[in-house]
């Protein structure tokens, strides 16, 4: 597979999230936000970081970068996006994903690991996540608290786009183990096509055994599961 | 002929967002002693100058610019005038 990971002034992550991708025995380049197009790729990573030093709002200026134009094509053209942390902020300034993430409930930055809950196997980003088991990724985000007004919480539901929730040890779903105050403790969502999906947690940072974790490996497989049974590569 | 305006934008979260700064500054107040200080909400003032000639032109963009970028309609309000 051909994957593109995306790179802004102040990403993070992306060079892991290329290692990750290259370590599973694929191809993965960055591609600068500048860029107009994405050429031929099977998938795309929007990254963690602080675009544009999240000026504004987390998200809010990355999402006018040309290779943004490029990437919304390439969503509509049905081609898979994942989000990372700062992706999944933008993503969701882009409209390309629904809500909004905020501040923090305790105003802190949050650097810890978690356990997450994948609400469905019916994705593109969950299919390879056994149903008993929880991830442990890493967090590390000041605004990471998922917004969405009831209808489009209501929505998400019923159509089974919360994709991740934060949850304790035993897969709880409790105030305690959610680390920003998300509603509903969504970690992550995708949309309603099911071809773009982002989360707050750093998959790429907990895809080996030497970092503690290699839970995140299973999103990763699971879209590279996806796209092998996909038809040809979207080009935008 | 074109002159130069100032466009004075407040942006609030809005009132199903979770605001935890506002909050606290809420309870530094009452801290403080401060009597009948209710709720706060912390937002964000933004001044763009501009020059043009049509005052309801200016305030179209600025209204667009609002939505677009300077505002995020899932989580704030905004509102403006324009000097």
């Amino acid at each position: 597979m051909n994957f593109a990971v995306l790179q802004f002034p102040a990403s993070n992550c992306d060079q892991d999230a290329v290692h990750v991708l290259q370590h599973l025995g694929h191809d993965a380049r960055l591609l600068w936000h500048k860029e107009p197009s994405l050429g031929t790729v099977d998938a795309v990573i929007v990254p963690g970081g602080f675009s544009y030093g999240d000026y504004l709002r987390t998200g809010a200026i990355a999402r006018f970068s040309p290779v943004m134009q490029a990437l919304r094509r390439f969503a509509d053209n049905g081609g898979f996006v994942l989000g990372i942390c700062n992706g999944f902020q933008i993503l969701c300034e882009a409209h390309l994903l629904p809500g909004a993430l905020v501040r923090n409930r305790s105003l802190q930055f949050c650097c810890e690991t978690v356990y997450l809950k994948s609400a469905t196997a019916d994705s593109p980003f969950t299919n390879k996540i056994p149903a008993d088991k929880w991830l442990r990724v890493p967090i590390a985000h000041g605004e990471g608290c998922y917004f969405a007004d009831d209808e489009t919480l209501a929505k998400l539901r019923a159509r089974g786009q919360i994709l991740w929730q934060y949850c304790d040890e035993s897969g709880a779903l409790t105030d305690a183990a959610n680390p920003n105050g998300s509603l509903l403790n969504i970690a992550g969502v995708c949309n309603e096509r099911r071809n773009v999906a982002g989360l707050m947690p750093h998959p790429e940072r907990a895809s080996e055994g030497i970092l503690g974790s290699e839970d995140g490996r299973l999103i990763f497989e699971s879209l590279i599961e996806t796209l092998s049974h996909s038809t040809a590569a979207a080009v935008a | 002929m074109h002159r130069s305006m100032k466009a004075k934008i407040v942006i609030t979260p809005k009132k199903a967002v979770l605001d935890p700064q506002g909050k606290t500054v809420q309870n530094a107040l009452i801290h403080m002693g401060y009597a009948g200080f209710g709720a706060v909400h912390v937002g964000k003032y933004i001044e763009v100058e501009l020059a043009g000639a049509d005052p309801q032109a200016v305030r179209q963009q600025i209204d667009d610019a609002c939505r677009k970028i300077l505002s995020n309609p899932v989580i704030e309000d905004y509102r403006f005038e324009i000097e």
